[in-house]
């Protein structure tokens, strides 16, 4: 085991060459490339066996994945925020051949406007796909993850894809200490990949993918596909314990962070949760009960351990670093779905949209949040949705506003 | 916990000194979490770079408001707005110029209220100027004065293992240099404390309006906006033809200029110093080497 200073792109890197991936199709994007860039120097200088294929877009690259993992070896690829939209199509097709391999998304929010720095749309466009979906809040988390998604992904009852999430810039281009661990603990943890009757050969043909005509046929395999991604929650708890286990890292479904005899709770997921810990740690030296709780796994949802961990609670403020236009912050909505009704359910459910694009979210934010979370249990009505935004960041984009008027009228003269 | 910002021009090596304090920390026996820090990665553009570091593990992220230590390497970005050179600049941040001039100007300039310090612009190799990182890495590790000459060393050969030796020792001869110049101010950078309620005033959040859609719109109205801004000002290297060796060819200096900077006018090449980024491929292409690289320091100090 080496402690290494390495960004959360390498990171993902070093997940894939533990993994012993042995086919990575690829398409550059950024902030994602520093991944293939990685995998691709230690190809060349032969510290890594496997074959790497440039496709023409990222459409094609997770067609080459599906196809591969159905031919029964083991496959790596990654992409980022166009990149995955561009993929689309095939992100909702692939799951249903059942054939598992990992997806990193290195999240960037999408256009328009265009934009290089993170947020969640990307990745939660995916949400429905098919794909289970693993949140990282460290560059650590993203190694271990990696590791952690192949034995889900493969795991007998699952046999699904799975996508692992890192913000970008936050995590891909930051280098933080990271513990990588030998190659023979992790050979021990994550075998060769068992293809069970995943066995796409020649000599052996199969029709991935068919159509099928009806709707009963339809209805059961696509129940079937959501069954299977179920099963990924009592999987992933039981290979995160055998992780934890081996390696001394928990990485449970649900994280809790001072939260067991918290009044008020933070709740979001990434990297820009590690902000909020910090946030927490200062308002508990004043002395207030405030936690954080971040799902680590999006999908398949952690109900129960979400329930559990905000049962009591007085007030929760969702920070939702996406944006469902027309409706809202997309975790908010997900969570008072498996809250409402349930005895225990905390009254205030708060929404916040922030850190849009990679907008910052200071620490004075996350103690005003509490603030109004807390006035709102105190009079017991919820507050509208927030968006972070400050009056002078709205004197900002005026000024840009004014420049383009001017812009304008010159234009048309 | 330490909270440093570096700030240069794509391409000074901001990334690479962030890079090497961080390990320097790293092996000290610091938590450190550095990154670089730009948009679309262009030669000559504003970037800075941060690192910090701690005894204990560090939750904070993003960029670094409140820095206990900022070095500039190219005084031209101070008045640049968009570099965010003085942000969060407090009475008990250090602040250390790579610059021309002397710190009392500076300091009188820009009404500073912390410590500012300067790091003479070398003058010896011109063609070396542009690649300061090892210079601002040495000086920062100084400044810090919790990581010693030996610890420096290690952190250079393991960041620039994968360059040879003679980049390493180049590298270590100016990062060291900047060590040993900076010893009467040693250990004059402390470490800052986080922002707790105390001070933490609560943010001015607003509502926004729902505007017309044609200014909601993420849109350029005006034609050819790219020829108004005047990206010749990241330019440190400036081409220069000799027009006595030029011989006229018309088409390799202006075919190769990625920027597409210089114009054929009546069979003679001339170069859009407003636009020239200075990046030297015209003058690698010049076939009879008619073009010249002149820093952009001698015109500046040729203005009266």
């Amino acid at each position: 085991m080496t402690r290494v200073l390495i960004t959360g792109n390498q990171a993902a890197a070093w997940g894939a060459r533990l993994a012993r991936a042995e086919y990575v199709p690829v398409f550059p994007i950024t902030p994602q490339t520093e991944i293939i860039e990685t995998l691709a120097g230690w190809i060349d200088h032969d510290e890594f066996d496997c074959r790497m294929v440039m496709l023409e877009s990222e459409h094609s690259m997770i067609t080459a994945a599906g196809a591969a993992a159905a031919t029964g070896v083991r496959v790596f690829t990654a992409t980022s925020s166009q990149g995955l939209m561009y993929a689309m199509e095939m992100l909702y097709s692939v799951p249903g051949m059942r054939a598992p391999f990992v997806l990193v998304n290195v999240s960037r929010g999408l256009q328009t406007p265009l934009t290089l720095e993170p947020d969640h749309n990307d990745v939660l466009a995916a949400r429905d796909s098919g794909f289970l979906q693993v949140h990282c809040a460290t560059c650590q988390e993203v190694l271990d993850q990696t590791l952690i998604a192949y034995r889900l992904a493969e795991h007998h009852k699952v046999r699904l894809p799975v996508l692992v999430n890192l913000d970008g810039f936050y995590l891909s281009f930051t280098r933080e200490p990271v513990e990588i661990p030998e190659p023979a603990a992790v050979d021990r943890f994550l075998p060769g990949y068992d293809a069970e009757t995943t066995r796409f050969h020649a000599g052996e043909p199969v029709s991935q993918g068919v159509a099928v005509l009806g709707s009963s046929p339809y209805s059961y395999f696509r129940y079937e596909n959501h069954l299977a991604a179920l099963q990924g929650l009592p999987a992933y708890e039981a290979i995160a314990a055998e992780f934890a286990a081996q390696f001394g890292r928990d990485y449970a479904a649900v994280e809790t962070y001072r939260s067991d005899d918290a009044e008020f709770v933070l709740f979001m997921i990434g990297s820009f949760a590690t902000k909020a810990k910090d946030a927490v740690d200062r308002m508990r030296e004043a002395g207030w009960r405030v936690g954080l709780v971040r799902p680590r796994l999006l999908r398949p949802y952690p109900d129960a351990a979400l329930r559990g961990a905000l049962a009591g609670k007085r007030g929760v403020a969702v920070v939702d670093q996406n944006l469902s236009l027309g409706k809202g912050g997309i975790l908010h909505g997900e969570l008072a779905s498996v809250l409402y009704g349930q005895p225990d359910a905390p009254p205030i459910l708060a929404s916040f949209i922030g850190g849009l694009g990679g907008r910052d979210i200071g620490p004075e934010e996350f103690f005003e949040m509490i603030r109004v979370v807390r006035q709102a249990a105190e009079t017991g009505i919820t507050p509208p949705p927030r968006l972070l935004f400050t009056k002078n960041e709205l004197r900002e984009v005026r000024k840009m506003q004014a420049i383009a008027h001017i812009e304008r009228k010159e234009g048309k003269s | 916990m330490y909270r440093i910002r570096f700030h240069g021009r794509g391409g000074q090596g901001m990334k690479t000194a962030s890079r090497l304090l961080g390990t320097a920390f790293f092996l000290a026996g610091y938590q450190v979490q550095d990154a670089p820090r730009y948009g679309a990665e262009r030669r000559g553009a504003p970037i800075f770079a941060f690192v910090r570091a701690a005894k204990g593990p560090i939750f904070e992220r993003g960029v670094i408001r409140e820095p206990d230590l900022v070095i500039v390497a190219d005084d031209s970005l101070v008045p640049v707005p968009l570099a965010g050179v003085l942000q969060g600049a407090g009475p008990r941040t250090v602040m250390l110029l790579n610059t021309g001039d002397d710190a009392e100007t500076w300091r009188h300039r820009l009404n500073y209220p912390g410590t500012l310090l300067t790091l003479p612009a070398e003058a010896a190799d011109r063609a070396e100027l542009r690649f300061v990182g090892a210079t601002c890495a040495g000086a920062a590790a100084r400044l810090l004065g919790v990581i010693p000459r030996e610890t420096l060393v290690a952190a250079l050969h393991q960041e620039l293992a994968a360059h040879g030796e003679q980049v390493i020792q180049r590298n270590l001869d100016q990062a060291l240099a900047a060590f040993d110049a900076m010893a009467e101010h040693a250990g004059c950078v402390g470490e800052g404390t986080a922002v707790g309620l105390d001070r933490a005033p609560a943010p001015a959040w607003v509502e926004l309006p729902v505007d017309p859609a044609d200014a909601a719109a993420a849109a350029i109205h005006a034609g050819a906006t790219s020829v108004e801004v005047r990206t010749g000002l990241w330019r440190i290297l400036r081409p220069v033809i000799d027009y006595e060796r030029c011989n006229h060819c018309w088409w390799v200096c202006s075919e190769f200029c990625p920027d597409s900077a210089i114009k054929v006018v009546a069979g003679r090449p001339e170069i859009d110093y407003d636009h020239c980024k200075g990046c030297m491929i015209c003058v690698a292409q010049c076939p009879p080497h008619a073009i010249a690289a002149v820093p952009e320091r001698q015109f500046s100090e040729a203005k009266p």
